[in-house]
């Protein structure tokens, strides 16, 4: 796996202070939701423990000794939440489940996988789709199940599949 | 019984004791008195009562007023008495027990005997008759009152009142001795102040023949000398027009100093050092703020600005906001990164000051903060100047 490409915000000191300043501040937490979601890809996680993520490498700066502090991390997914990347899992928001695409991306993604790959009007497994060797080589390759769910269920709703009963298998149109 | 005074119990110039005896019992003529059980002392001068009980309760009745005395032996429950005939009381005795009194004659009665001691005793003083021989009885007396402020001996109120008054005298003397001192130095500060002055154009005329390091060194001098003509409340009025005044005389003074420590100066600076300058005409934190929020309308060269954080400055007018900004954003870009402190030390001002700049410069997004445990330090607003 190659290394993951730090942003260059990642070595300036002061974007692990939340800025007073509006209008810096906006930028700042822009770059910020954007390293989440890409390190989050990088590492195919769909979801994030605010305690274990403070000492990890995404918010914790070893080379330049600095840390963004509970306060700021609360900033920033509080803004991705707000743009429908993250769902808190518990009221006192000590996890949440991460979204580096929504679900009706992902469902998107995964249509035209299956257009692709001729399963229309087919029967597919869940397990086919997230773990099956036709899937190695796409993004959804490995996907959770809850979410790859909720892509579908997002298609369903444009009318282009149909999760079956038991939630086992789908039926692309 | 109205002869008798209130007395401290203490004895007078040259009055000598002579005897005493516990038990004794004072009659007004005939009438029994509520001093009816003490110590009976004789002096040279006088007949001292004092309660048995109530040692505040003393009484005293002068040798001088006594005629004759008489024995009165005991009887059947009758303890011994001496009558002591007296003459009139004197107008202006001191007060005492009773004012009036039918009777010419007192009695004391002894209750534990020893009359036969005191009588002796009294008779003897009464033909020493030394109040006569010494001038401090008369007073006591009653028929000369020489000094008024020797009421040492002169109980009750007027007494208490007439030491109070003494006092206050003495006090108020004592207070204009010292202001007296006071004018002296004002005056002589005043003739400092012209002597500094002819020092200074006589300067001024010779200027090649001194270098420019001592001109500068007494430059420093005269500042600390002070405003020759401090602007006050009696040669320039109340209200505006003092304020107008003092915010004209501070903007003279200030703008060099204010220019010269990079174009600001906190207000706590600004007023020690005009009321040093001052020197006895010292100015009210108030005066002085009043003073400066009118130097804006007033135009003068300098004005009076407040920060975010509630810091007041005066600021050389010269000193323009967006200059301020340029300047910092320009030297943090240059040193890649400062904290207030280095940037006071290299604009030598105030570390206060230097971190309004740097707030201001953040407020307008030039500058972007880190903020660690160690210290607060600004970077380049990379955020908005680096291209995503």
């Amino acid at each position: 796996m190659a290394d993951f490409d730090w942003p260059w915000q990642y070595k300036f000191p002061p974007f692990f202070t939340i800025q007073p300043n509006l209008e810096t501040r906006k930028k700042q937490i822009e770059a910020w939701c954007t390293l989440i979601l890409d390190y989050q890809k990088y590492l195919k996680s769909y979801s994030l423990d605010v305690k274990e993520a403070q000492n990890s490498p995404l918010f914790y700066n070893k080379s330049i000794s600095r840390r963004l502090h509970e306060d700021g991390i609360y900033t920033i997914l509080g803004e991705l939440q707000k743009k429908g990347h993250i769902e808190w899992k518990d009221k006192g928001r000590k996890e949440c489940l991460i979204m580096w695409r929504t679900p009706e991306e992902w469902g998107k993604l995964i249509y035209n996988w299956a257009d692709s790959k001729g399963l229309l009007n087919t029967v597919c497994t869940m397990y086919e789709i997230s773990n099956g060797d036709d899937s190695a080589d796409t993004d959804f390759h490995g996907i959770e199940s809850w979410l790859l769910l909720r892509a579908l269920k997002s298609l369903q709703l444009e009318g282009k599949c149909e999760v079956m009963a038991g939630n086992e298998g789908v039926k692309f149109f | 019984m109205d002869r008798f005074e209130w007395s401290d119990g203490s004895l007078m110039n040259g009055e000598v004791h002579i005897d005493q005896q516990r038990g004794v019992g004072i009659y007004d003529g005939h009438d029994k008195t509520s001093f009816d059980y003490g110590m009976l002392s004789v002096t040279s001068h006088r007949i001292i009562w004092r309660d048995h009980r109530n040692r505040n309760s003393v009484i005293s009745l002068p040798l001088l007023s006594v005629i004759y005395l008489e024995e009165q032996p005991s009887g059947f429950a009758k303890s011994a008495k001496i009558i002591v005939h007296l003459s009139a009381a004197p107008s202006n005795k001191s007060a005492g027990p009773s004012t009036y009194s039918a009777h010419s004659y007192i009695r004391l009665s002894f209750r534990e005997s020893g009359e036969h001691d005191i009588l002796r005793s009294l008779d003897e003083a009464l033909q020493a008759k030394k109040w006569e021989q010494t001038s401090a009885p008369l007073s006591q007396t009653g028929t000369v009152i020489k000094d008024p402020f020797s009421a040492r001996h002169r109980p009750g109120i007027v007494g208490i009142e007439r030491s109070i008054q003494q006092k206050n005298t003495h006090t108020n003397k004592q207070i204009s001795v010292a202001f007296e001192d006071l004018n002296k130095l004002i005056q002589q500060a005043k003739e400092m102040v012209s002597l500094t002055k002819s020092i200074a154009t006589k300067i001024k005329e010779k200027q090649g023949d001194i270098t420019e390091n001592e001109t500068r060194k007494f430059k420093s001098y005269l500042l600390s000398m002070g405003i020759p003509n401090p602007v006050t409340r009696e040669t320039h009025g109340t209200g505006d027009k003092y304020y107008t005044e003092l915010a004209r005389q501070l903007s003279t003074v200030l703008t060099k100093p204010v220019e010269e420590s990079g174009g600001m100066m906190t207000l706590t600076d600004v007023y020690c050092r005009v009321n040093r300058a001052r020197g006895m005409e010292l100015l009210s934190p108030e005066d002085l703020l009043h003073a400066c929020e009118l130097m804006e309308v007033l135009n003068l060269p300098i004005r009076l600005r407040t920060f975010d954080s509630g810091v007041l400055v005066l600021q050389s007018k010269s000193q323009d906001e967006e200059q301020v900004i340029a300047h910092t954003t320009n030297y943090v870009g240059e040193n890649g990164n400062c904290t207030a402190e280095e940037l006071a030390q290299c604009l030598g001002v105030s570390v206060l000051l230097a971190k309004e700049r740097l707030l201001l410069t953040e407020k307008v997004g030039g500058v972007c903060r880190d903020e660690t445990i160690e210290a607060l330090r600004f970077f380049p607003n990379l955020f908005l100047t680096r291209p995503a």
